[in-house]
């Protein structure tokens, strides 16, 4: 009985940090203000768009695949990547600032600046829905 | 002097055995795997020279054509590790390029002297950097001579 306390206080910290996709989404939505409400179909066309920054990688799906539900393939390296969307990959969105890290990165590389906020959620709501 | 000739000793000894095997060391912080695995296999730290790790380290935001930055904590603790693990530039030549990479190193050139242009162009292939497509257990740090599949799934032979 004395050891549970702690445990729980354990527990609790644990589950502050994992998060889940529509936590990390609502997130990003809050953060674009106005009372943005993010859109699967907008981040399904951004995830298509061919942005033509990068000779080696003009779009998401380049190395994501047009189906964030399958693995992937980094297009230099050759390295499998695992699927994007949660229904695949239940690590996927859970952690909120691995999911930044990676879009702050991916999001210069490919479309030349960073995503905003709302991209960002609209982004999310599209891998959540994928099937 | 004693000390040197053991530690010489212990060098030839030790050498068959790390000729294929390169785990990643004990220790190794988390990150090393997290970050450093993350777009290709996390390279063995013994395969590029401790100065040669620092100029890979010192340039993670033009990393080979990709963004590889991170934040200074987690730079730093990674730039120790792979230096403290770093292989001898004696042995391994340094490694060409700006930053340098391990597939240049003369040791990495001779020990893939078999392979031809037409196999590094293989599309599965794609890039000497991807060790998996021909050492199948490069994640568990296996580089053994008898597991090495070459694309198409033909096994290597020797000629
Ligand atoms: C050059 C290859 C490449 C391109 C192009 C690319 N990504 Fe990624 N992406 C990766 C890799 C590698 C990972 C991390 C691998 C892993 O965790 O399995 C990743 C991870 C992510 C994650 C992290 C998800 C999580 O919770 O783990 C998100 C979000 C993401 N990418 C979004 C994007 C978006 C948006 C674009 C287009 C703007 C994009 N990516 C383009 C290679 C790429
Ligand atoms: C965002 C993706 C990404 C991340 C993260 C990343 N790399 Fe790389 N790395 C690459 C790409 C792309 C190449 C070029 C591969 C090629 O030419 O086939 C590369 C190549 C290398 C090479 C040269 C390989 C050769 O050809 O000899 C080394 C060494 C290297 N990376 C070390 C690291 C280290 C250490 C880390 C962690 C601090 C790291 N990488 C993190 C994308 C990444
Ligand atoms: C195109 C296929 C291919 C790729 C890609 C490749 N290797 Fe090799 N590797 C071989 C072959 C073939 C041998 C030589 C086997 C022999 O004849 O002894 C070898 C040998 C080795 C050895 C020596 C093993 C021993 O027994 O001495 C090491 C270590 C090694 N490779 C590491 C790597 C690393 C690390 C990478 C990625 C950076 C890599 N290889 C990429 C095919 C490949």
């Amino acid at each position: 009985m004395k050891h549970l306390f702690p445990m729980l206080l354990i527990a609790a910290c644990g589950a502050a940090q994992a998060e889940t996709p529509r936590q990390v989404g609502d997130n990003y939505a809050a953060a674009q203000g106005g009372g943005f409400r993010a859109t699967a179909s907008r981040g399904a066309d951004f995830f298509a768009r061919k942005f033509n920054v990068s000779e080696k990688f003009p779009a998401c799906v380049t190395c994501h695949t047009d189906n964030p539900a399958q693995p992937g393939r980094h297009a230099i390296t050759g390295k499998d990547i695992k699927p994007l969307a949660p229904v695949a990959n239940a690590e996927r969105l859970t952690d909120p600032a691995k999911v930044e890290k990676w879009f702050k990165r991916n999001c210069k590389e490919v479309a030349g600046r960073e995503c905003s906020a709302g991209e960002k959620a609209d982004f999310i709501a599209f891998l959540s829905e994928a099937r | 002097m004693k000390r040197y000739v053991s530690l010489f000793a212990a060098t030839l000894l030790a050498s068959p055995a790390l000729a294929d095997r390169l785990p990643i060391p004990a220790g190794a912080p988390p990150a090393f795997k997290a970050e450093c695995g993350s777009c290709h296999l996390a390279f063995p730290p013994a395969l590029l020279s401790a100065d040669d790790w620092r100029r890979v380290m010192a340039g993670l935001d033009k990393h080979y054509g990709d963004n590889a930055s991170l934040d200074d904590k987690t730079r730093r603790q990674l730039e120790d590790f792979l230096m403290h693990n770093a292989g001898s530039s004696w042995k391994l030549g340094s490694g060409g390029g700006d930053p340098p990479r391990l597939t240049l190193t003369s040791r990495f050139q001779r020990k893939h002297r078999e392979i031809t242009p037409a196999t590094w162009k293989d599309k599965r292939v794609g890039s000497a950097a991807n060790c998996v497509a021909c050492h199948p257990r490069a994640e568990a740090g296996s580089f053994s001579e008898h597991e090495i599949t070459m694309p198409g799934g033909r096994r290597h032979e020797r000629d």
